[in-house]
């Protein structure tokens, strides 16, 4: 497949909107400016577009939950926070086209009603942050941003905001209380964003990729991206970002529904040092882990649903054999032990929790209760028990880990020393800060 | 030329940061950031960047200045710094060494560096040097895990890092 999304990739200047009038872009916004936005969000749901920041939930489909009798204002949000370990995809995009995120922003605005769209990229991402301030700042001097945009009588204008460090607030809601200057603490659904969002107003929050997708099916057609990938369901072009234990990390635009084998052999030029697989996380560091004999599955939506796990947002973390899987079940609860924001008892004990005790069978300490206790924790902190699903984010490694990996974490426990009685610890604590991450 | 490219941070003593307000430049840069939002909470997040920007961390002194520039609660400004991992709540050096601790870096050799850096500074994450030049921190997941391991230096992203790229980057940071 001919890149579409890292189509400018190496070619000199592709962030400045002149490279990108040169390849045809923002002839896409012009066509849909022209159109009803009802037939703008008709289309980017004949497309069979599904959200690539992780849930998979056709875009098209939320755009319709506006409401469009209402006299607020409305609101598009592009989540650009990637957080999710093992995703690195839309810095790709933001570094390679970032004029491609832009146009869609512009369209998407233009197809729910809005007139305001804010980008809310991660505090890390200082860079990315420059690189599209700068293509804001061109594609207003050129009349695609502002008011009466190519005199069409249609306003949008598009603001940054950084974030400040905090996985949760790729969470939808998180981030909408990020933007209005609050804690990145999730809001209970319903209502949903599209109903009562930012500053209480309707407001849809897209992935970064998702809406670069947008202005490539505008110009196409719907039928067009629904050709390219598996099916309507699990259509268009997908990014995959490969890190771990490959020769070639990077990320790689294929068709939706490539075989991992295929990203992880053929493009990403197989495992490091000639080692054999022992396992890849299919979408992020919160889809359950899956063994090397799933490794021809088709990397779409449904498939890895159906092998138990979840494509989310397409960073696949490649473990060769040599990888300790207590150890890596280890490093990604420090993770979301951390990133916790602390709401919901289950999820901010839970993950704590958990953490001590794999560290405590890694220390060489584990009793043959406790993968009991994991499980348990893994089954009273997920679904639907919290509020947002960080609890499910840090459940599902643990349930997978256990489930393809038990023997590893019972061989810590046959060789385990018990600990002295009075280090046990009876409460569980925050185990790397301090109180409020100070 | 030198792999380092970073600029030192401005860092303010605390005493300077007791009682602060802001200047000119600061203002017009305030105003800017409010009129992107429908309230004056909103601008809460920027405000604190430009803050830190400006004197490197961010004192109780300036939550409260802030506080009052956006007729917020210090309590509720206090609550938003201390909840966000970035806002730097004391006084750091004038690098920020951040190195990535997630699984992708450490499957390519972070704690290598992470061992390197606290040998060759002499302190572990979360110090700063007695020379005040460096502090050093391990972080979460960067998002370039494609290049790991990662580390972040104030603004700036070092990829594919190696001790000896390292060490070179060490002598370059001044």
């Amino acid at each position: 497949m001919k890149p579409i999304l890292l189509r400018a990739r190496g070619e000199e200047n592709s962030r400045s909107i002149n490279t990108y009038l040169r390849l045809g872009g923002y002839a896409a916004l012009k066509r849909a400016l022209i159109m009803d936005p009802a037939d703008v969000r008709e289309e980017v749901k004949n497309s069979g577009l599904r959200g690539r920041g992780g849930a998979g939930f056709p875009a098209g489909v939320k755009w319709g939950f506006v409401p469009q009798s209402t006299t607020r204002p409305r609101y598009l949000i592009c989540n650009a926070d990637e957080s999710e370990p093992g995703t690195f995809k839309d810095r790709e995009i933001i570094h390679t086209e970032p004029h491609m995120l832009l146009e869609g922003i512009i369209i998407a605005s233009y197809a729910i009603g809005a007139n305001t769209a804010y980008i809310y990229i991660r505090g890390e991402f200082w860079t990315e942050a420059e690189i599209l301030e700068r293509a804001i700042a061109e594609a207003c001097r050129k009349k695609y941003l502002g008011k009466d945009i190519l005199r069409t009588g249609f306003d949008i204008d598009i603001h940054v905001h950084r974030g400040a460090g905090a996985y949760i607030c790729g969470e939808e809601t998180a981030l909408i209380e990020s933007i209005e200057g609050k804690r990145g603490q999730p809001r209970l659904k319903p209502p949903f964003p599209a109903v009562v969002g930012l500053f209480g107003c309707p407001t849809v929050v897209n992935n970064v990729e998702t809406l670069a997708c947008v202005p490539h099916i505008i110009e196409h057609g719907a039928e067009w991206f629904a050709g390219i990938g598996r099916d309507v369901r699990n259509s268009g072009p997908k990014l995959y970002g490969v890190s771990g234990h490959v020769e070639k990390p990077g990320v790689y635009e294929l068709p939706m529904g490539t075989t991992f084998r295929e990203i992880i052999y053929e493009h990403a030029g197989g495992i490091r040092g000639g080692k054999k697989l022992k396992a890849f996380i299919p979408g992020g560091s919160s889809c359950p882990v899956l063994p090397a004999d799933r490794v021809d599955i088709p990397a779409d939506f449904d498939s890895v649903a159906e092998a138990g796990s979840m494509l989310g947002s397409g960073g696949i973390i490649v473990m060769d054999e040599t990888v300790d899987m207590v150890w890596a079940l280890e490093n990604l609860l420090t993770f979301y032990a951390h990133e916790s924001c602390g709401q919901c008892t289950p999820c901010r004990e839970g993950s704590d929790w958990a953490l001590d005790i794999v560290r405590r069978i890694r220390a060489g300490h584990g009793q043959p209760r406790d993968l009991e206790a994991l499980e348990r924790i893994s089954r009273h902190a997920s679904q639907g028990m919290t509020i947002c699903p960080l609890g499910d984010a840090f459940c599902g490694p643990i349930a997978s880990f256990l489930k393809h990996f038990r023997h590893e974490f019972e061989d810590y426990i046959a060789r385990a020393e018990p600990l002295p009685p009075k280090k046990l610890p009876v409460l569980p604590v925050r185990s790397d800060r301090g109180p409020f991450g100070i | 030329m030198t792999l380092a490219r970073t600029r030192p941070l401005t860092v303010a003593p605390p005493d300077t940061l007791a009682d602060v307000s802001f200047d000119e430049a600061m203002e017009a840069r305030i105003e800017e950031i409010l009129a992107k939002y429908p309230t004056r909470q909103a601008a809460l997040l920027p405000l604190l960047w430009l803050c830190q920007d400006r004197w490197g961390w961010i004192s109780p002194g300036v939550m409260r200045a802030v506080a009052a520039r956006l007729d917020l609660a210090p309590a509720h400004v206090a609550g938003v710094v201390t909840f966000y991992t970035m806002y730097q709540t004391t006084p750091p050096g004038k690098y920020l060494l951040q190195v990535c601790t997630t699984l992708s870096c450490q499957l390519c050799g972070t704690s290598g560096l992470a061992e390197h850096l606290r040998e060759k500074l002499g302190i572990g994450f979360g110090e700063t040097t007695p020379d005040g030049r460096f502090t050093l921190l391990d972080v979460q997941c960067l998002g370039a895990c494609g290049e790991a391991p990662v580390i972040q230096v104030n603004n700036d992203y070092y990829t594919g890092m190696t001790p000896e790229k390292l060490d070179e980057l060490l002598d370059g940071l001044q």
